[in-house]
């Protein structure tokens, strides 16, 4: 890759952002947060917030909210990742490498379809299997 | 305890956040074997007293963590450095700021790995919050020749709007990739 300079990425986010107006979102925005406490970080919490941004760009989304945040209580299940919905219970996932993640984005939030070994989190039992 | 240099100085620009600073200035040179991270903020500062204090690993303020009775970003960094021929000062006003100046001798067996770069760059300009941080990383070659480049928050943001809107942040990442990709002496 060749250095980028300010304004090749002041290009880039507005042609990003053309294309997003055009596919008119409607402002629900799927929230995926990720554990980057120290726990986290030693689990591998980096690679997994790569592989969801990697996921997120293979699949062309456009609508979703990536944020860090710090140690979740759950440090025996490092990485964990919060995940956000419209329509879907919020979820926390325990063990997310970059290959869970991945799985994640495109079961969870393309499909509405949860990660079931990857749950730490969830609501009572009659609203999962 | 954290795997690589990188990770450590993580925790120090989250303290530089949380103490309220407006502007953080973070500077790396390498220059053969050593690293040299500058750090400084212009927080809330310590007193001399609880500078010592943020020296002790069995001491917390009890603010963040309200149960946590150990404290040990700066406690493990002096470790680290004092078992690797490093060098660690740490300078601290009350209400004026704090700032910290590391040496590293990567060359030494027992210091860490250095980490991902642009991967840490990545994650202190994405803490919520309006701070100003400005990064320098250089890396100085053994005639002399340098290559270096500066990342400023409030630019990128006035380019990239909200850095945790996906897109944004996958940009970000892309061009933090690029200038580090591109540091050659």
């Amino acid at each position: 890759m060749a250095k980028m300079t300010l304004e090749e990425l002041r290009k880039l986010r507005n042609s990003q952002k053309g294309e997003m107006e055009r596919r008119d979102v409607e402002g629900k925005e799927t929230h995926i947060i990720v554990g980057m406490g120290t726990c986290g970080i030693a689990a591998g919490a980096k690679d997994a917030l790569d592989g969801f941004l990697d996921a997120i760009k293979a699949n062309d989304l456009n609508d979703v909210v990536v944020k860090q945040t710090g140690c979740m209580g759950l440090c025996y299940s490092e990485p964990t990742v919060e995940v956000k919905v419209p329509g879907m219970p919020d979820i926390i996932y325990g063990n997310v490498n970059a290959a869970v993640a991945k799985e994640i984005v495109e079961k969870h939030i393309m499909h509405k379809q949860m990660v079931q070994d990857h749950i730490q989190d969830k609501p009572a039992g009659d609203i999962i299997k | 305890m954290h795997y690589s240099l990188s990770d450590m100085i993580l925790d120090l620009v989250q303290n530089s956040i949380e103490a309220g600073s407006r502007l953080i200035r973070l500077d790396l040179n390498r220059e053969n074997n050593f690293l040299t991270v500058r750090l400084t903020d212009d927080g809330c500062g310590m007193t001399e007293g609880e500078l010592e204090k943020a020296k002790d690993p069995f001491y917390s303020d009890g603010i963040k963590h309200k149960h946590r009775k150990v404290g040990l970003g700066i406690p493990f960094l002096i470790q680290t450095v004092e078992q690797t021929d490093g060098l660690f000062d740490i300078h601290s006003e009350k209400n004026k700021g704090t700032s910290l100046n590391i040496r590293f001798n990567l060359g030494h067996y027992d210091t860490p790995p250095e980490g991902d770069w642009p991967g840490l760059f990545m994650q202190t300009l994405c803490f919520e919050g309006d701070y100003e941080l400005i990064i320098n990383r250089m890396i100085t070659g053994e005639n002399g020749s340098e290559s270096a480049y500066t990342l400023q928050r409030t630019e990128l943001q006035d380019v990239l709007g909200d850095f945790n809107e996906s897109g944004a942040m996958l940009l970000l990442r892309d061009y933090l990739r690029s200038q580090e990709e591109d540091l050659s002496v």
